[in-house]
């Protein structure tokens, strides 16, 4: 093997570590690290409770066992096909696929709903305070609403959209919604007069002075706020899996409930808890690429 | 002064003020009132500073010329329009950065033509002639946070330009700046109003600004802000800061602002209960 690796190169070739990574991608191994150095300790408490007898594989399986036989809890996820009529279980997709598929279909109902919800919060907020009449219209009964726990509109999901991808979308959708207008109004409040006044004095008109101003300037904030309610929509969407709209993650730990498989649980929060990090992940990516000229404040806090 | 009778004009004026009044949240309990019996005749090309103790009305006033506000009484023109809205006739330059930070400099520059529709090819190019013409022709492509507080004023002031405005309204605009980089930038400034051939109304709170800069220096009383003196200056430019004539007319400017400042600081005292 190392024969091979270093094959027609002479040893000058090699490269040194160090100069192999820019700053940044170092500050990115040190993430890395310290990532892996936290989840190991918490891993590493739990199978230590579990090797003194502690905690009871039966009700706390650690680690090693329910990561342990991956085949044996994709089993599980083979919920796609089930449930339809006249379709032989053996003709479904493989434990491999059943898991990817049931993974995609969370993810793509979380982040659909992201996608609706931003864009429906933002235009309703932006037409609020652009059409007096609309505000007194509509915000008495969004103001109303907004309090509602998402859990609440669950039935009402399940009434209009039955079940499928739309109850579970619909429910990410209101638990973002609310909370997404009234941001946005108050994001427009504190626009920053001056640059309305400048367009303003340039002889902008209504129209361009909330298109080419006001909406550029709010949506540094409003994506903050939609990284926020991440956490939330991955909750939203478990809880209406889990009430049988389908197939999907929440299906599986409810699945695990019923069946009493501790393993299964576990298995499936730790998928969960790896996806909900890596969205966040790809919303921050998604953020500084977007919104480059926000600047980043976290390095003011570091220095304290 | 309050009992002047209305004096005639002839419309061509730069600006034109007539019995000026603002009470901010008129007809509330908070109202305050800012100005009173403003009358102000600016000359095409002039250069005028107001000068005022800080809270006294000038950027109220500023803001009402540039039509950004509504005043309470009396009347403004500027050539022969009567001032009802903002235009791009006048432009109004802040204090603090006021540059659209998603934006490049020269897009920054250009926002103003990009709002009337003016093609590409045309707003770069006019972006870039009034970035040479502020010395900042290489840093078209930048982002406004990535540069200097002064540099950013000078982008500004490109900004204002490209709409070739006859007023320029500036509000204290290099307040923020170090004293060495002001002084550059006054030397700057006059240097653009002098090609422009704009009228300029600058307001500041500095004795030194005023004597470096002003045709004419209006100054104010504390709030409500009245006129309380207009000193014109003959000096010619380039200025001597050192000169006796400089040196004279700071200390007359002084002798008329200290009562007005310590009124100001009085009153804002009893606003605080001291
Ligand atoms: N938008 C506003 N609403 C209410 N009061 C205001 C507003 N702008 C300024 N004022 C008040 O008007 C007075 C004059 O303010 P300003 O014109 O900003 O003074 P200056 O620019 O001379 O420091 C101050 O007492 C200030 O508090
Ligand atoms: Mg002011």
């Amino acid at each position: 093997m190392p024969s091979e690796l270093t094959a027609g190169r002479t040893v000058t070739d090699v490269p040194v570590a160090p100069r192999f990574f820019t700053l940044e991608q170092r500050a990115a191994l040190g993430r890395l690290g310290w990532g892996t150095l936290s989840v190991g300790l918490f891993f590493g408490i739990w199978e230590l409770l579990w090797y003194l007898g502690i905690a009871d594989p039966k009700l706390l399986p650690p680690p090693h066992i329910f990561l342990g036989n991956f085949a044996d809890q994709a089993r599980f996820f083979n919920t796609a096909t089930r449930w339809q009529i006249g379709v032989n279980p053996a003709d479904g997709p493989s434990p491999y696929e059943a898991v990817a598929i049931t993974i995609g279909a969370t993810s793509a109902r979380v982040f659909v709903g992201l996608g609706i919800a931003a864009v429906l919060s933002i235009t309703i907020g932006v037409l609020i305070r652009y059409f007096q009449f609309f505000e007194k219209l509509v915000l008495p009964t969004l103001t109303l609403l907004s309090p509602v726990s998402p859990i609440a509109w669950l039935p009402v999901a399940i009434f209009i959209f039955g079940i499928g991808n739309k109850p579970a979308v619909f429910m990410v959708v209101i638990a973002l919604f609310f909370h997404m207008v009234l941001s946005t109004i108050s994001q427009i409040d504190n626009v920053n007069r001056n640059l309305i006044n400048v367009a303003r004095t340039m002889g902008a008109s209504k129209r361009q002075i909330y298109w080419r101003v006001i909406i550029p300037a709010i949506l540094p904030q409003l994506l903050i706020v939609l990284r926020l309610n991440l956490f939330g929509a991955w909750m939203v969407v478990l809880v209406a899996e889990s009430t049988g709209v389908g197939f999907g993650l929440g299906q599986v730990i409810m699945l695990a409930r019923n069946t009493f498989n501790p393993s299964l649980v576990f298995f499936t929060i730790a998928v969960i808890g790896l996806l909900g990090f890596l969205s966040d992940w790809a919303l921050r990516v998604i953020q500084r690429r977007a919104l480059y000229w926000v600047p980043e404040t976290a390095g003011v806090l570091r220095g304290l | 002064m309050a009992s002047k009778p209305i004096q005639p004009f002839s419309r061509q004026e730069a600006v034109v003020c007539r019995g000026i009044a603002k009470t901010w949240a008129e007809g509330t309990p908070r109202a305050h009132e800012a100005l009173r019996d403003i009358d102000l005749d600016i000359q095409p090309g002039e250069f005028v500073v107001l000068l005022g103790p800080s809270g006294c009305g000038k950027s109220t006033l500023l803001y009402l010329i540039a039509g950004l506000e509504a005043r309470s009484r009396g009347e403004i023109w500027s050539f022969d329009d009567a001032v009802t809205s903002p235009s791009p006739d006048r432009s109004l330059i802040f204090q603090e950065t006021s540059l659209f930070p998603w934006l490049s400099v020269w897009q920054n520059v250009a926002f103003g033509l990009s709002l009337r529709g003016d093609p590409l090819e045309e707003r770069r190019r006019a972006a870039e002639a009034a970035l040479a013409r502020v010395g900042l022709a290489e840093a078209m492509e930048k982002r406004p946070d990535e540069l200097s507080g002064g540099m950013r004023q000078r982008v500004a002031v490109a900004r204002a330009l490209t709409m070739r405005p006859k007023v320029l309204l500036m509000d204290e605009p290099f307040a923020a700046l170090d004293v060495q980089t002001r002084a550059k930038m006054q030397d700057f400034l006059l240097d653009v109003w002098r090609d422009s051939g704009a009228s300029v109304l600058f307001v500041t709170h500095s004795i030194d600004e005023a004597v470096a800069l002003a045709d004419r220096v209006v100054v104010f009383t504390a709030r409500p802000g009245r006129i309380k003196s207009i000193i014109p200056v003959d000096l010619p430019r380039p200025r001597d800061p050192f000169a006796p004539e400089s040196e004279s007319l700071r200390r007359r400017l002084m002798e008329e602002l200290r009562s007005e400042v310590d009124r100001a600081f009085a009153e804002q005292e009893a606003l605080v209960g001291a």
